[in-house]
């Protein structure tokens, strides 16, 4: 019988750990879970779709949001987008970075500099953009999220669903209406977004089929250039930005798990020889 | 217990010279090895040695952290983001920090509630529970300060509802507040302030803990069957036998520790908190770590003026007295047999205790607007919490006085004799959970 308790306990413990983030209770929007590459704990980034997220990502994106926290650098790690030392340190040549040290001001940017802010100051990038202010893009694929009714969220824990925030982007950037529906008073300069909070955006529809000229692959291979494609292709990237060392964590993980498994088996092993001989 | 005869014998002449001295490998032999402790103990009994090493885990993790963050609204945000892209190892030693919070708290609650049900709290260990009281109400003050230091959206926003509690109170609210905030509203004085107390109390916290062992080695462990020891029948030292099977629980524990660091590091925190703080954007939910929501929801709770009170202190008193009671338990509870398993009817109220208790977390993350099971969440909080009281200042009381407990056995050693035989092939020690 107590048996029994004790398992109803830790039970209840678990849910009580559960019960955590259940805060998004709000008007509930459905976001589907995308089936990205890097979920689950076996994930881990396709290189290819990283680079065409790059691309989209700097030819529309980055003209109005900054990346204050990537340096060129990055782009060259193992585990992103993997582009060669060289082809950054011409990528990064091409931009300018202000650099008070030098004579004329600005100098060519290097690989260790960090990606440049698409505006001086948060004045100049409110009045090129209508009032709004184009957010920081370095950690957005962890700052947004979704929720699942209950007791659906339980399950995240279990999975581990930490791609709440690709998830919404995607749905975010395909989520655009050109006409709002029935009764809804849409400000004048905003748009219209199925998943955005309040459904009245200031971000123009950023992406469009065909906006993106993308190679074909080592191997010939094409992808379509569609929004959808386009959508799934950038927010892959943000993640990447959000979370650049993703995939050697959870390498570090599965060994440090195998150890844990393998050392708890022997700890029983000897806790189990040594209580042998005591009646408890 | 705490009376028995020191084994030990100085091997050489140095240590002989140590001892007459600075008596310490002596000490460690007495209380760190030959410690007698009741052998009937059960898995919910490892969870101190997980706790202690879970403020070990703490401590040095938060050191190194310390070394490369930066105290300051415009730099505090990115510098964490530092830790994790720049620093070596440090994306591992950030999550387990952050996750390490979650953890910590966890095995707080699983110690505290088996406390409960055993009777943990009654004499001769009084000062032993309120010592424990004393390290969660510290524990709790730490991880808010923490929680703080990221400078995010859910950290500002939380110092701000949190500090704006105590301005609540009457003649002192608005100087406590001021000197909280270090001025009049949250900023770079109080992420300072902050930063500073949140490295000073984890070793206040060591230090009560060592306290708290203290008083746990004058009267000795209670056991499930919470009858005191009789005799050495009744216990094994403490290593090897407990210190195995501690060690064994906690390479357990660190088993969801690490899938949570290395596999879902952000799965416990909310999205929010990537936003850097913004005293203009106010979030749509604030909504606490999952270890605050039940008092939390207490706290929200109480939405009604009683008499002079205003809602506002009212919840106050509340949200206060929900944790200060646990001081009060020792003599609210009139019943002088400790286990739970020998209380019939306690066991009822003890269990309901619990679900009310997981209600109020569900119920402290959930928006005032929902409802649950077709009460509002407003009038669902008000029952829970109006059950956690009557826990403590009426059912424990008075089931003292009508329970008529299951005859005790007259010691552990019986207890152990007379219980049911383990199904063969079955761990024996994971069937000792009670009888």
């Amino acid at each position: 019988m107590i048996k029994i308790k004790t398992i109803v306990g830790a039970i209840l413990v678990s849910v009580a750990v559960a019960a955590g983030p259940v805060s998004a209770a709000e008007a509930h929007i459905e976001i589907a879970k995308e089936p990205w590459t890097f979920a689950g704990i076996f994930g881990t980034y396709d290189k290819n779709q990283l680079q065409r997220g790059f691309q989209v990502f700097r030819e529309t994106c980055a003209s109005c949001h900054s990346a204050r926290l990537i340096a060129f650098r990055n782009l060259s790690e193992p585990g992103g987008p993997e582009f060669s030392e060289d082809q950054v340190k011409a990528l990064a040549a091409t931009y300018e970075i202000v650099d008070p040290d030098t004579e004329s001001g600005v100098r060519p940017a290097v690989a260790a500099d960090r990606w440049p802010l698409p505006f001086a100051t948060e004045q100049d990038a409110r009045d090129a953009n209508g009032g709004s202010l184009p957010p920081d893009l370095s950690v957005m694929a962890k700052a947004r999220g979704t929720s699942q009714p209950f007791p659906w969220w339980i399950l995240n824990y279990v999975t581990p669903y930490a791609e709440g925030g690709p998830d919404y982007i995607h749905a975010l950037l395909v989520g655009y209406e050109e006409t709002p529906p029935e009764g809804f008073e849409l400000p004048e300069g905003k748009y219209y977004n199925r998943v955005f909070p309040g459904h009245s955006i200031g971000m123009p529809p950023p992406l469009a089929d065909g906006l993106v000229t993308y190679e074909a692959g080592e191997n010939g291979e094409t992808v379509p250039e569609t929004l959808d494609q386009y959508s799934r292709d950038v927010s892959a990237f943000m993640m990447w930005m959000a979370e650049p060392h993703l995939v050697a964590r959870k390498e570090a993980g599965f060994q440090v798990m195998a150890f844990l498994f393998l050392f708890a088996v022997l700890l029983y092993l000897v806790k189990r020889k040594l209580w042998a001989k005591i009646e408890h | 217990m705490a009376h028995h005869e020191s084994s030990y014998q100085p091997g050489t002449a140095v240590e002989k010279w140590l001892d007459d001295r600075l008596p310490l490998i002596r000490w460690s032999k007495e209380h760190l090895m030959d410690f007698p402790t009741p052998k009937n103990l059960n898995y919910w009994w490892t969870f101190g040695a997980v706790l202690a090493v879970m403020l070990v885990v703490q401590i040095v993790t938060g050191i190194v952290l310390a070394m490369h963050y930066t105290p300051h609204v415009a730099m505090a945000f990115d510098s964490v983001e530092h830790i994790r892209r720049d620093v070596n190892g440090g994306r591992i030693i950030q999550a387990t920090h952050a996750v390490g919070a979650s953890m910590f708290f966890a095995a707080v609650y699983v110690h505290i509630f088996r406390g409960l049900y055993f009777g943990s709290y009654k004499a001769p260990r009084e000062i032993l529970w309120i010592l424990g009281v004393l390290i969660f109400i510290l524990m709790m003050a730490t991880a808010f300060m923490g929680y703080v230091l990221p400078w995010g959206q859910m950290s500002f926003w939380a110092a701000q509802v949190i500090t704006s509690i105590f301005a609540a109170i009457p003649i002192v609210g608005e100087p406590i507040l001021q000197l909280l905030r270090g001025g009049f509203t949250v900023d770079n004085a109080t992420l300072n302030r902050f930063f500073s107390l949140h490295y000073l109390l984890p070793f206040v916290i060591a230090a009560v803990v060592a306290l708290h062992i203290w008083a746990l080695h004058v009267p000795g462990n209670n056991n499930p069957v919470g009858v005191d020891v009789k005799s050495s029948r009744d216990t094994v030292p403490f290593h090897p036998y407990y210190t195995m099977k501690d060690l064994f629980w906690i390479v357990v524990w660190f088993i969801p520790f690490a899938w949570f660091v290395f596999f879902a590091p952000d799965l416990l925190g909310h999205a929010d908190n990537y936003i850097m703080a913004n005293s203009q954007v106010t979030p749509a939910h604030i909504v606490p770590e999952w270890y605050f929501l039940p008092f939390y929801a207490i706290l929200r709770a109480i939405d009604f003026n009683l008499l002079f009170i205003d809602s506002k202190l009212l919840g106050v008193i509340f949200f206060g007295g929900s944790i200060l009671i646990l001081f009060f338990l020792p003599w609210l509870d009139t019943s002088k047999v400790r286990s739970g398993n020998f209380r019939p009817i306690f066991k009822w109220f003890y269990w309901l205790f619990v679900v009310n208790f997981v209600m109020l977390a569900y119920l402290g993350a959930a928006s005032a607007d929902a409802s649950v099971l077709g009460i509002t969440v407003a009038d669902f909080s008000k029952i829970c919490t109006a059950y956690y009281f009557l826990y403590f200042l009426v059912v424990l009381p008075v089931l003292g006085r009508i329970e008529t407990p299951k005859p005790l056995p007259s010691s552990i050693s019986e207890a152990v004799l007379t219980k049911p035989k383990a199904v063969s092939g079955a761990d024996p020690a994971m069937s000792t959970n009670a009888h």
